[in-house]
Parts: C-alpha cells; sequence; structure tokens
C-alpha cells in the first residue's frame, strides 16, 4: 500500500471511530439538511427588519394566515374560512382547527390580531391596513373581525404578503413587543422550532421539525399549501466565501447553496452530483433610483432623459451575465406577476443615446454632474453603475461615482444634503420580485416626499392612485389601477428599472423536493 | 525582573487608554452607520433615525465615549447591534477556533522553520539552502488565501483527507479537531514558515562566523553541539523577536484564512463586525487584540532573559 494511502486511511479510520463515540453521531443519523443560506442571520425578528434572511427564518419557525402561490394568488394558510360584507367594510376570519405554537399553546386569534397590529407598526403595505382599520374584535378564540372605516380591496394581499416584512403570528405576549424593539423570544407555530441556545451567530443556525404542526392538505405551491416537513432538522451553516460554499457543496459537506456565484453555474452544471434549482423563479429585478430633491434629477425631463439613456441589455449582461439566468422586462412590476404591463409609455427598456442627448438638450441641462454611488463589496450589484455611468456619458450626462462599501452607501443615500456636499443623485440596488409585486409594496413607488422612500419624489398623483388601487374592488380594477400607477411613475420617472435575473440554488442530487417560493423555504424536501 | 513586569502591565492602561478614544473616534468620524444597515433597502429616514435613538447615537459624541467607557470599567463591553447579544459573550465563543487556529500556526512554524533555517545556514549554498530561499520566496510571495484554495482542491476535494471546511471544538473530541484544523494551520504557517526560517538562517550563519563557534569545534565538540549549543542558542534573540512579530501579525493572517475555510473565530467576527458597523463589537475587539499584542511583546522580552543571560532589566 503506498504511503499516502495508508496515511488517508488511517486518518478516515481515525475520524469514523471519533465520529462514532461523539455525541454527535446522533445528529448523523437524523435526516439533517444542509444549507448554507444566501446570508448571515444576525436580527431573529421578522418583523423589526426586511432583510431576506430574517425574512426566510420567520418562514421557518413561523406561520401565515394566508400565502401566495407562484402565480400570484393568495390563498388561505392558517386561516379556515373568511368573508366579507357587501359594504367591503367588515372582514370576518377563521383561523384552522388543531393549531398550535411551539410552546404547547394552542394559536388564538388574540395572538392573530396582536401580531397583525405589530407587523402594521413597521411594515408600509400593514401601515395602510392600519389607516383603513376602524375596529378590531375577536368574537370567540378562533375569530377576529377586521371594521374599517373604508374599503381595503387588497385586505388579502396585505394579509397573504410573501415577503419583507411578512405578516407572521406570534404569541399575543411576544406580539405585545413595540415593532421598534427587537423580540426576545423566537416561538412560533411555523413547521419548524428553533431552540436559541442552538443558535450560534456567523457559524449555525438550527431548526428542528415541528412533530405537531399540521400541514393543510392541498398541495404546496409559493408560501400556500401544505408544508410538510421531510427531515428531522435544517441547518443553515454560515459560510461567506463564494469559493468555500462551492467547494462545501461538490464535496458534500452541505446539501444546498441558496445563491452560488453567477460565475460558478457553468462549472456546477458539469458536476455530477449537483442540479439546480431555482427557489425563486420569479426573480429579481435592478434598479436605477434618482434623488428628485437635487439637481440634475430635480428635473424630470432629466430624469426621463436619464430613463431613455439607460438599457437593460447591458447591465444584464455585464452583472449577470450567464446566458438563460437574465431576462428583458419592460413592465415595472415584475414579468410573470399578476400586475405586470407592457404599457410602459416612453420607456423602452433599450438604451438610445441619441435621443436621450436630444432630450437632455431639451431640457437645459446645464453639466452639473450627476454623483452616483458605487457599492464595491457588493458582488451581486458592483458592476451596476460602471454600465450606468458608461450609457449616461454617451447621453452626455457627466457622472461622478464615488466608490464606497454597502454599509457607507446606505448611511449616504440617507443623507439629503447636496450631494456636494456629502449627499447623492443616484444608486442602485436589487429588489426581489416578492417585494415590487404592487405599487404599495414598490418601495419607489413611495411618493411621499421627504418623509418617503430615498430618492424622495413627491407626487400627490402616485399616491392618489394608490388609495384607488386600495379601494378597488376585483382583481380587474386592481390590474387596471396597477397599470394607470406604472405608467405615472414612468412618466415622472420615479427610477428606471434595469431587467430581471435569477439566482438559483445548486443541490446535491440527493436532495428533492424544494420549492420555488419566492422566499427560500424548505419544506417538503426529501433527503436521500 | 518583577518591577519590570509590573511597570510593563501597568503600561497596558495608558496603551488601552489611547486605543480606546483612537478605535471609538475612527468609528464615529469615518462614513457608514449602523442604523442605515439594520433598518435595510425598504426603509425610510424616521426608521433610520429611530434605530439611531435607539443604539444612543443620537447622543453627543463625549456622552457616547463616557457611557462606553463606564461599562469598560465595570468590565462591560456592551450590546451587538445586530445580535442583540453581549460583546464578552460573542467574543467568548469565537475566541477558541482563533485560538485554535494562531497556537497551531505558531507552533508549526516554530518546529518547522528553525530546524528548516538552522541547517540551511549550516549548509549554506547547498541545496537545502537554495530549496529554503526559493521557499521563502514563495510563501512571502502567494497569498494565503491562494496556498488555502489549492490545499482544499488537493487534499479535501481531490484526496477528501480532510473536510473542505468548519470548525468542530475540542470538546467534541481531539481527533475531529485536529482534522478540522490541519489545512488551515498549513495554510497559515507557510508565510511563518518562511518568515521565521530566513530569520533563522541569517543569524545562525552570522553566529557560524564567530571565533567561539570556530574554538568549539577546535575543542572536537560534536557538530549538532555547536550547531544546537553554540550558534543556535546565541542566534535566538533575534529569532525569538521575530516570532513575536509573527504572532502579531497572525491576526491578520487568520482573518483570511477563516474566511476561506468556513471558521467561526474572531477573524471572522472582525469582518461582519465592520462590514455592519457594529460598533461595540468592533472596540471590543480592537482592545482584545490591543492587550494581546502587549503581552506578546512583553512575553517576548521575558523570553530573553532566559535566551541571553547577558540581558538584564
Amino acid at each position: 500500500m503506498k504511503r499516502r494511502n495508508i496515511l488517508s486511511t488511517a486518518l478516515t479510520a481515525a475520524a469514523l471511530a471519533v465520529a462514532m463515540l461523539s455525541p454527535i453521531a446522533a445528529h448523523a443519523q437524523a435526516k439533517t439538511l444542509k444549507v448554507i443560506p444566501h446570508a448571515n442571520l444576525t436580527v431573529l425578528d421578522p418583523v423589526w427588519t426586511t432583510a431576506f434572511i430574517t425574512r426566510n427564518h420567520g418562514y421557518m419557525i413561523y406561520d401565515t394566515l394566508f400565502g401566495t402561490d407562484l402565480q400570484g394568488v393568495v390563498k388561505p394558510q392558517m386561516v379556515d374560512k373568511w368573508s366579507v360584507s357587501k359594504d367591503n367594510l367588515l372582514w370576518t376570519f377563521t383561523l384552522r382547527d388543531g393549531l398550535e405554537f411551539h410552546d404547547g399553546k394552542a394559536v388564538t386569534s388574540e395572538d392573530a390580531v396582536a401580531s397583525l397590529k405589530r407587523w402594521g407598526s413597521r411594515d408600509s403595505f400593514g401601515g395602510a391596513l392600519m389607516r383603513s382599520i376602524d375596529t378590531w374584535a375577536t368574537p370567540d378564540a378562533k375569530t377576529f373581525t377586521i371594521k374599517l372605516k373604508t374599503p381595503f380591496g387588497v385586505m388579502l394581499d396585505a394579509l397573504g404578503k410573501p415577503s419583507s416584512n411578512v405578516p407572521f403570528i406570534m404569541p399575543a405576549r411576544i406580539a405585545a413587543t413595540p415593532g421598534t424593539e427587537q423580540i426576545k423570544e423566537h416561538i412560533g407555530s411555523g413547521p419548524y422550532k428553533f431552540n436559541p441556545a442552538d443558535f450560534k451567530p456567523g457559524e449555525r443556525v438550527i431548526y428542528t421539525k415541528n412533530d405537531k404542526y399540521k400541514p393543510r392538505t392541498e398541495a404546496p405551491n409559493g408560501t400556500t399549501g401544505g408544508k410538510v416537513v421531510k427531515v428531522d432538522r435544517v441547518e443553515w451553516v454560515i459560510i461567506r466565501d463564494a469559493q468555500t460554499q462551492y467547494n462545501a457543496l461538490i464535496a458534500g459537506e452541505v446539501d444546498i447553496v441558496e445563491q452560488p456565484a453567477f460565475e460558478q453555474y457553468a462549472s456546477l452544471k458539469t458536476q455530477k452530483d449537483i442540479e439546480i434549482f431555482d427557489m425563486s423563479p420569479a426573480g429579481t429585478q435592478f434598479i436605477f433610483r434618482f434623488n428628485h430633491m437635487h439637481p440634475p434629477f430635480n428635473n424630470v425631463k432629466i430624469r426621463q432623459a436619464a430613463m431613455v439613456a439607460l438599457g437593460q441589455e447591458a447591465h444584464l449582461k455585464t452583472q449577470v451575465g450567464t446566458p438563460g439566468l437574465f431576462k428583458f422586462c419592460k413592465s415595472m412590476y415584475p414579468c410573470g406577476t399578476p400586475f405586470a404591463s407592457d404599457n410602459t409609455g416612453i420607456y423602452t427598456g433599450t438604451a438610445d443615446p441619441k435621443k436621450a442627448a436630444a432630450m437632455l438638450k431639451e431640457a437645459g441641462y446645464d453639466g452639473t454632474p450627476v454623483v452616483l454611488m458605487r457599492p464595491t463589496d457588493l458582488a451581486a450589484i458592483a458592476k451596476l453603475p460602471l454600465v450606468a455611468k458608461q450609457q449616461l456619458e454617451a447621453a452626455g450626462f457627466k457622472v461622478d461615482m464615488p466608490q464606497m462599501d454597502w454599509a457607507t452607501l446606505v448611511a449616504r443615500r440617507a443623507k439629503k444634503d447636496a450631494p456636494a456636499a456629502g449627499g447623492w443623485n443616484a444608486f442602485m440596488t436589487a429588489w426581489t420580485a416578492g417585494d415590487i409585486l404592487n405599487p404599495i409594496t414598490m418601495a419607489m413607488m413611495n411618493a411621499t416626499g421627504d418623509k418617503g422612500w430615498f430618492g424622495w419624489q413627491d407626487d400627490p398623483q402616485i399616491e392618489a392612485l394608490k388609495v384607488k388601487f386600495i379601494a378597488a374592488a376585483n382583481d380587474a380594477e386592481k390590474k387596471k389601477v396597477a397599470e394607470e400607477i406604472q405608467l405615472r411613475a414612468m412618466e415622472t420617472a420615479t427610477h428606471v428599472h434595469l431587467g430581471q435575473y435569477n439566482n438559483p440554488a445548486a443541490h446535491r442530487k440527493s436532495v428533492t423536493g424544494l420549492m420555488g417560493a419566492g422566499a427560500q423555504v424548505y419544506w417538503n424536501v426529501t433527503k436521500n | 525582573m518583577l518591577r519590570f513586569l509590573l511597570q510593563r502591565l501597568l503600561a497596558i492602561i495608558p496603551v488601552l487608554m489611547v486605543v480606546a478614544v483612537v478605535v471609538f473616534l475612527i468609528l464615529r468620524l469615518t462614513p457608514g452607520d449602523p442604523a442605515a444597515v439594520i433598518a435595510g433597502n425598504s426603509a425610510t429616514n424616521d426608521e433610520i433615525e429611530r434605530i439611531r435613538e435607539q443604539l444612543g447615537l443620537t447622543k453627543p459624541l463625549l456622552v457616547q465615549f463616557g457611557i462606553w467607557v463606564g461599562n469598560l470599567l465595570q468590565g462591560d463591553f456592551g450590546y451587538s447591534y445586530y445580535l442583540n447579544k453581549p460583546v464578552t459573550q460573542l467574543m467568548m465563543q469565537r475566541i477558541e477556533p482563533t485560538l485554535s487556529l494562531a497556537v497551531g500556526t505558531i507552533t508549526i512554524a516554530i518546529f518547522v522553520a528553525i530546524p528548516l533555517g538552522t541547517i540551511a545556514a549550516w549548509r549554506m549554498g547547498g541545496w537545502l539552502d537554495r530549496l529554503l530561499s526559493m521557499f521563502s520566496v514563495a510563501g512571502f510571495s502567494v497569498p494565503i488565501f491562494v496556498v488555502g484554495y489549492c490545499l482544499i482542491w488537493l487534499f479535501a476535494i481531490k484526496l477528501n483527507w480532510f473536510p473542505v471546511q468548519g470548525y468542530k471544538r475540542i470538546a467534541e473530541g481531539f481527533v475531529p479537531w485536529i482534522m478540522q484544523l490541519i489545512l488551515p494551520w498549513i495554510t497559515l504557517s507557510t508565510i511563518y514558515v518562511a518568515l521565521i526560517a530566513r530569520v533563522t538562517r541569517a543569524s545562525v550563519s552570522e553566529a557560524l562566523t564567530e571565533d567561539y563557534i570556530r574554538t568549539a569545534r577546535a575543542k572536537g565538540i560534536r557538530e549538532s553541539a555547536v550547531l544546537l549549543r553554540h550558534a543556535l542558542a546565541n542566534a535566538a534573540v533575534p529569532v525569538a523577536t521575530m516570532v513575536g512579530i509573527g504572532v502579531a501579525l497572525l491576526i491578520g493572517g487568520v482573518v483570511v484564512t477563516e474566511t476561506v475555510y468556513a471558521i467561526p473565530g474572531l477573524g471572522s467576527l472582525t469582518v461582519d463586525a465592520v462590514l455592519n458597523r457594529d460598533f461595540p463589537v468592533i472596540q471590543g475587539l480592537v482592545l482584545l487584540f490591543s492587550v494581546s499584542y502587549v503581552l506578546i511583546n512583553l512575553l517576548v522580552d521575558v523570553s530573553y532573559l532566559f535566551l541571553d543571560p547577558r540581558i538584564r532589566y
């Protein structure tokens, strides 16, 4: 036997012996799904933060009243039945039988109401709902009613909101924590249980199967249907480095990498034990956001010129690159979702520098430099500003592109100072489809001026249309109003959307049943 | 000696005071706002401001500093903005992996580099000496992460001898602990082997030209004794200094190695804290590293007493 074989055998034998004697051997025998999540879980309160990783943590341990399927249809989850009065002002919801929190206590209507109130204190969609509510009532332990001041046609869309902040249901005593403070207990009624003692931030998050969870009987679809747990536990293994994630997957040390680096797909596809699966098929959208407060983008005509100067294709090819993982989408709402529409006014999605230059001249652009911030440490969007700068300059804009880390960028984008005094004119980011499904959840359509989202657009017409959208009685009307809002957003150039992309997960073939749900969820998954 | 030790230990206090002021000011004066990071992508200015108030970041700088120092004097390093856990608890959780990595690395470096450097000096110009020079150049030039990835590719993926990533606590078993750390140790020790071996070679080769070596050889003492008892013993002070510097420099290498091997140590805690602007954690870590530096220097100074009897404090 060669020396290295002897060494290998000896080391393997020693490792096996120790593993068999080790207390952790018991876990190895249980079916454990090992996942490298897309980010490190730090905050455990899914209402307190909008971080996607905390949202995903929420889906592991909490349940929701309603869910949204992959076609964007809202369906009941914890709710058994519901009704609305003829005047659309009184909604009645009844919870399913057998719902139980991880501490063994039954889920009651009081818990649902307290949880919704806390969610409404933080979430923009929830806030819109809260402003429409006159009174809450809990006639019995399983029923609660919401009496509205004005009709809220998107009630189910709000309660079934699939992305941050998701209206998760937690015990009333925990939900009594003000939305401005983090909760200290993490008890839900969802498919997995979480033990804070096992939580090692930056290292590992462990979820164990909730044996008492009663899944719905319908087939799982998006965040709706039966959440059937088929493994004993799920471990989120925190690995930051993309190459180490790849190596761990290839070596079989983990089962799933939620978001491999774009450049790794070609190699992953050649690995015989690995498959690619898209857990967020609706994808993610790149956007370019204007600061509406300061020159030159306080001039709508100059914003429109920029909109015409920027095209999707170059951004997608440069940032994503891998064919099949990106697509052109003319609509502001993600393509393939209910409110998507190609009625986009002046926006074509294709860069037209000549037309943009003419528009810029007509707008009287005086050469004021555009301060476009670039986050160098966020690989998923770091290349976008390089392309945008080139396209804007081709149309005649002057562009300054300060480079900074993401933490600096998010601090600077909150500054309302003039660009020359430490402010900014534009930045770029990405939104998952679940966050921009409709005009209420889409941050860029918050046009309430300096109380609104970064860029602080002030447009009463958009806000009035949003009120109309909320009050819309049926889906057809909602779609019509959503399209009107899109046209107004294009006309006022709220932002520029720059195409959609997908960042599918890579998993070992021993894992089956992964779900495309918008968020990364781990029910229905089997490990052989 | 005792007086010297006492003086040096007391000197830690002003050092820490200066470090505390500098790190506090640097963090507050550099761009980046933890509240904006916490608030997330869809936040508004009001939400960010509310979080800033909760974190106490709206108070005047002097007040913030006073509160922090007041708590420090009571042994309270504060709470992480993100994890809602005491900084001391976080550091205690992460100290074992980093200590394991650092101690193993420096042990390997010493036990490989000093014999290598000594033999190279003894056979100066020979094939071993040339090999050592080549290795030293490579050790200095090749970045740690490249060494790490190459070792992972060969030993973890191709040969499947060691795990790719992660850390097992020593309480989970000695062998799993070692198996998990062998590749990180080799990766991180490469540069220190190169560094210490070169210094050892230079010091020993210089010592070998001294009169007392010639005298020892003339007395018929065995070559190994000449080399170890006379040459190496007299060359030990610069080598000890280099080992001390190496230990101090380890912090930087630990950050990279912990990232490549996904080891949840102080290095990765530092990276996360800096990227998120988690001020209490950064401040706590910088103080911890400062104390470590001072103590390592002290240890090196004390080692001189044993290595060279002519030195007195």
